[in-house]
């Protein structure tokens, strides 16, 4: 698999040589291949926004470097603004950075900067409100009367009509009602499919890391705890406990229900797989007729 | 963004911390003021040596002094270097156009450690007394305009808020600006013009969230039932200890050993 971010020794410290210093990020290994999806998880504090904040350059790390396709961003300054273009960040509540009179104007921002003009401005603009959700009514609107849920999308669309080859999402459900959320997530997940291009998404629901990733990034402390498929991060349920996280709730349903002597697979990672598998079992055992 | 140094409160276990803020604050006034009456250098050391004496007792780091003054090194050096043109009699200094005389050095050398001095003293204030403690006192020092019908106490609460909410607007400048950066948008580059239009993207939605804010606190604080100061009382309740007398006394001493200075040694500088 071909790699398109790469991480080598990264480190971050906040307030350098001050009484507040804070090393946020600490040694930081890490390569993402081209095409994946990859989650992020960890305890709050963990350095998780800080790590992605410095993937597409915007913290500069006190040690360390991040490659893009090879190549060291920090390493001509001018360049720096094009990375930000292939590495697109949706920010935690990212619904603030919304300025302009209308949805359309301010979902435009990004891809006039990056040079888009004409009909392929319009399409990109229209694509990346279809990938969110965002009905095309609001475009005229000024993005201040949105609901919340709306703002949200209308953001997220200023990020992806930009058409990353990398987008990273932190914590793009925080403050959505469960139906929202599950909707933006598997627009995303639409979205990653239709393009084939990177996705991160730092999370704190197990549930949705486990659906959608296909690697998990486990941080503790600044430090890459983990980093595999769900199938082998969630196995370790006991050393995720200890860094304050866990494994989804119907993964550890399934694993009490082996625990008691049944004999499911002990790698379920969603309802439907455990709907699946135990209606096999039940099957098996001649419950349903 | 976040490294403003000047008027930034630093935590520390002083006399100068401990000190009332009334008295801090009308010290400070009477300090400037008296900084301002000095005729000559004999009588400006005493000032000079009472801002040493403050930064030693107030246990802060001399850098963070230093960055304070850095802040407004640009002022300092401009009105040392202007005043170096002005002056008459004996030149000590000649190139091309350019005469530099004795008294016209003496009084540049005078003018920046008066400025030194003010920059100092108040760094001391704001640097040893938290923005609720300062506006505290404000109110009360500026109780008397009652008489004229003026409502010292929503001007001290303006204050308050207004100091407390600093950090927080910076932050979230901070956090805009790397938002917009993310969309591209390019801040460094360009002229004037150019610049200023960048800045609407930044500008914009942080008056949103400002005015969002207000409306917010507005709205918490009649949840309260704030309704002005009437009938209010303090948690911390004010009060003159020996040390504020002590520092009061200090100060009287060094005034009077400034206008003695003052009335019997010439004017070397005018
Ligand atoms: N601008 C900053 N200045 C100083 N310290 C910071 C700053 N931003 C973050 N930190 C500190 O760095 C550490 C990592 O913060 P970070 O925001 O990366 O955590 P996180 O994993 O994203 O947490 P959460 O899940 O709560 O979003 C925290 O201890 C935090 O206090
Ligand atoms: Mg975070």
């Amino acid at each position: 698999m071909k790699t398109i971010i790469h991480t080598e020794n990264l480190s971050l410290t906040y307030g350098l040589k001050t009484p507040f210093e804070k090393k946020a990020v600490d040694d930081l290994n890490i390569d993402i291949y081209e095409g994946e999806f990859l989650g992020i998880i960890g305890h709050t504090g963990s350095g998780k926004s800080s790590l992605v904040q410095m993937l597409n350059g915007l913290i500069k790390p006190t040690q360390g470097k991040i490659f893009l396709n090879g190549k060291d961003i920090h390493a001509d300054k001018k360049k720096l603004r094009e990375v930000r273009f292939k590495v697109g960040m949706v920010f935690q509540y990212p619904e603030y950075q919304l300025f302009e009179e209308t949805v359309y104007k301010d979902i435009a921002f990004g891809p006039i900067n990056k040079g888009i003009t004409g009909t392929e401005l319009d399409s990109c603009i229209r694509d990346a409100a279809r990938f969110t959700g965002l009905n095309e009514i609001l475009f005229d609107k000024s993005p201040f009367e949105l609901s919340g849920g709306e703002k949200r999308r209308a953001a997220i669309s200023g990020i992806i009509a930009m058409t990353p080859d990398v987008l990273i999402l932190d914590e793009p459900t925080a403050g959505l009602d469960p139906q929202g959320r599950d909707r933006l997530l598997r627009q995303i997940n639409t979205y990653h499919k239709a393009k084939s291009n990177t996705i991160v998404l730092v999370s704190h629901s197990m549930e949705d890391i486990a659906r959608y990733a296909d690697r998990i990034l486990v941080m503790n402390k600044g430090r890459c705890e983990m980093l595999g498929t769900a199938k082998e991060v969630f196995s370790q349920g006991e050393k995720l406990s200890e860094m304050g996280l866990r494994v989804p709730q119907i993964t550890s349903i399934v694993q009490k229900l082996r625990a008691n002597g049944i004999e499911l697979p002990a790698d379920i990672l969603t309802v439907e797989q455990a709907y699946f598998e135990i209606s096999k079992l039940l099957d098996k055992r001649g419950y349903i007729q | 963004m976040r490294d403003i140094t000047f008027g930034q409160y630093i935590p520390s276990d002083s006399v100068i911390h401990r000190l009332d803020p009334r008295v801090k604050l009308v010290l400070l006034f009477a300090y400037i003021i008296s900084t301002f009456c000095t005729f000559n250098f004999y009588a400006l050391s005493v000032p000079l040596v009472f801002a040493v004496l403050c930064i030693f007792l107030s246990k802060i780091p001399f850098r963070q002094y230093m960055k304070s003054m850095k802040a407004v090194f640009a002022v300092i050096l401009i009105t040392s270097v202007l005043n170096l043109f002005y002056g008459h009699g004996e030149v000590i200094f000649e190139w091309v156009f350019i005469k530099i005389t004795r008294s016209a050095l003496n009084n540049s050398a005078f003018i920046v450690v008066r400025i030194l001095c003010l920059i100092i003293s108040s760094a001391v204030l704001t640097f040893t007394t938290t923005p609720t403690d300062l506006t505290d006192a404000i109110e009360r020092l500026m109780k008397p305009l009652k008489v004229f019908h003026i409502n010292v106490h929503s001007i001290a609460m303006m204050m308050t808020i207004a100091l407390r909410f600093v950090p927080t607007l910076l932050e979230e400048t901070d956090k805009i600006m790397m938002a917009q950066k993310a969309r591209g948008a390019d801040l460094e580059s360009g002229g004037v013009l150019q610049r200023v239009k960048a800045l609407i993207p930044i500008l914009i939605p942080l008056f949103v969230s400002a005015i969002q804010r207000a409306m917010d606190l507005a709205m918490a604080m009649e949840c309260r039932c704030y309704n002005g100061g009437k009938g209010r009382t303090r948690m911390k309740v004010l009060s003159i200890h020996s040390r504020d007398i002590m520092g009061i006394v200090v100060f009287i001493f060094s005034l009077t050993l400034l206008i003695i200075f003052d009335i019997f040694i010439a004017h070397t500088v005018r």
